[in-house]
């Protein structure tokens, strides 16, 4: 049976070529790059070599790229490391309702460490109002956190808009751009951000590994004591070959970027399309605001992980925001923000897709679907109005 | 030693406590027998013409399961000859329901009074387990078939047998019921910490924790949308 995943969203296979690049570093450059000798040498001039590309994709210095072991320990530090820093200052932080969980239990966390948090409503499409931003701002604001593009609906947030509003006030602040990395402009300058993450699992790099971007002079306190790696703030011998093989692949998305979302665009439209055939179906999010690989739809009297195991035997892998497939049994917070009704994110598929996604991959989900949808629906006692999930 | 001490107490207020509830996603071979082959159903286009003696609705779409539950009872026998089923939920709730109309209609049916003892327990049981954070939410069909039988005493006039579904035990260590957690919810207390503070459920006793976090959504739905 031949698979066809359409999760990248979830993670990405690694690119042969980022492989390939990695390679030498398990066996031949393997020294470590703190110590005092050739083989030290070696390693260290790779990680600078390749904070240096990485530092001239994000349009800054090489000092303000910082490694991590991957999205979520960005967002802790960022949001954590400012907190503490800034307390002096003030003690609110702005965030969204539709960020990762990453984003929202640090959130949580800090409000228990007496932080206070707003968290911003989003309009029905999953777009957040600048204007929103900028009203919930007080004199004890010290950081603004609003994802870039979201990871279940793929929406993509104002981030230019929200960043000139915090660069007026002087606030700090952070996006998350584990999402939009690979498929978005990341010129830290022309977004107006102060902070800003992405992770090598989502763009064809190797897994555990990501980076914080840290504006000079952003107050920050370190996040793993130890050795004084990464300049003293993040400490812990380097993990030498998956920063190049992060390296290569944000080099690899970037350069591919264009030719890629153009081909995805068209696979997505043409889905979104086929899909909303399918009776009692609607889509999640924003249409055009959306990430070029991101399909969220929901269908109405079935369930997601009923349907999401109907595929799975048919060697097609997507994911669901129903409650019944989460560990927590909640549905997706991201469905909720936008307003849509429990019942309806129940059925709600994601799929996404990636550089080896083809045609007739969507055609053969297209030809699958339908029916596993008719089977469920024969079985079950529903039958909603779907007027009242336009 | 001093010192000691002061790290325990560290630790008792610590943000978050370690826990160890790491759940495997996993169907048995007889759940997915019934996922996808489900056994007995009836579908709403084919559920006009069919003459039930009793019908039981359970669940809310909210929720994310729901399930009807039609019945055939031989008066004389006070048996139930015949029972089908329709489901919305995931696959448990599908497979859950399909085996109880197989336990139901094997060996030519059931025993009304026997019917009314099934547990879901004993459903879990015949299908070879269910993983647990799957096991209070999903396996409703017993309660529809009893809402069914029931619907069988009214129209049948045997009211005086007719059981009405009292509260229901949630956490045997202290004697919550569904109940408690519906007033507690009147009350404001909706999320599992505010609950938990008030009624201590699940605090010891935690497998119950995932019913009553499902019993809080569903009362949340139910009276504040």
């Amino acid at each position: 049976m031949k698979e066809i995943y359409l999760d990248y969203a979830a993670t990405t296979p690694v690119d042969e070529r980022v492989l390939q690049e990695m390679m030498d570093y398990f066996t031949k450059i393997y020294g470590n790059p703190s110590s005092f000798h050739n083989k030290g040498m070696e390693a260290k001039n790779a990680v600078d070599n390749a904070r240096d590309r990485i530092a001239k994709i994000l349009n800054c210095s090489s000092k303000e790229v910082i490694f991590t072991s991957g999205g979520t320990e960005s967002i802790n530090f960022a949001l954590k490391g400012i907190a503490f820093a800034n307390k002096e200052r003030g003690n609110h932080i702005i965030t969204s309702r539709i960020e990762h969980h990453a984003t929202l239990n640090v959130c949580r966390y800090l409000e228990k460490k007496g932080f206070e948090i707003t968290y911003l409503d989003v309009d029905k499409d999953g777009i957040i109002n600048p204007i929103d931003v900028e009203k919930s701002i007080t004199d004890k604001t010290i950081l603004i956190s609003i994802m870039y593009a979201n990871n279940e609906i793929g929406v993509i947030e104002p981030i230019e808009e929200i960043g000139k509003i915090a660069r007026r006030k002087g606030i700090y602040f952070h996006t998350d751009a584990c999402q939009a990395a690979g498929f978005l402009e990341l010129d830290v300058n022309k977004l107006g951000v102060d902070l800003l993450n992405l992770n090598g699992s989502k763009i064809y790099g190797p897994k555990g590994i990501g980076l914080l971007y840290i504006k000079r002079g952003v107050e920050i306190e370190p996040f793993v004591h130890g050795g004084g790696q990464e300049f003293g703030i993040r400490s812990g011998t380097e993990n030498v070959p998956s920063i190049i093989g992060l390296a290569k692949a944000l080099e690899l998305t970037h350069e591919e970027m264009q030719k890629n979302n153009l081909k995805l665009i068209n696979l997505r439209d043409f889905f979104i399309k086929k899909l909303l055939k399918i009776p009692k179906s609607r889509l999640n999010g924003h249409h055009e605001k959306r990430l070029p690989n991101n399909v969220n739809i929901s269908f109405l009297d079935v369930e997601g992980e009923a349907m999401l195991l109907h595929l799975n035997e048919k060697g097609i892998y997507a994911s669901t925001g129903s409650a019944c497939a989460s560990q927590s049994l909640e549905t997706s917070h991201v469905l909720r923000a936008i307003g849509l009704p429990y019942e309806a994110s129940h059925g709600s598929l994601r799929f996404t897709l990636g550089n080896k996604t083809t045609i007739s991959d969507i055609e053969n989900v297209l030809s699958i679907l339908p029916n596993i949808i008719e089977t469920l629906r024969n079985i079950s006692p529903l039958n909603l109005n779907m007027e009242h999930y336009k | 030693m001093k010192k000691m001490k002061k790290e325990n107490e560290m630790e008792t207020h610590s943000d978050v406590k370690a826990k160890v509830d790491s759940q495997k996603w996993f169907y048995t071979d007889i759940v997915k027998d019934h996922f996808f082959n489900p056994k007995n159903f009836l579908s709403e286009k084919k559920a006009n013409s069919y003459k039930a003696d009793g019908v039981g609705l359970v669940g809310s779409p909210a929720c994310g399961d729901m399930m009807k539950v039609w019945i055939k009872v031989n008066k004389e026998q006070d048996k139930i000859v015949a029972m089908k089923w329709s489901t919305f939920g995931c696959a448990s709730a599908i497979a859950s329901t399909s085996m109880l109309s197989m336990m139901v209609n094997e060996n030519g049916g059931m025993k009304i009074d026997d019917a009314l003892k099934i547990k879901p327990q004993d459903i879990v049981k015949r299908l070879g387990d269910l993983p647990t954070r799957k096991f209070h939410c999903s396996v409703l069909g017993d309660k529809a078939l009893r809402a069914a039988i029931n619907d069988y005493f009214r129209k049948s006039n045997q009211i005086n047998r007719m059981i009405i579904e009292g509260s229901r035990l949630i956490d045997k260590e202290t004697g919550v019921t569904d109940k408690d957690i519906e007033e507690a919810v009147l009350e404001g207390a909706d999320t599992l910490e505010k609950i938990q503070q008030k009624l201590k459920v699940g605090v010891s006793n935690k497998v119950c924790i995932p019913e009553v976090e499902q019993l809080i959504r569903f009362y949340k739905e139910k009276y504040f949308g």
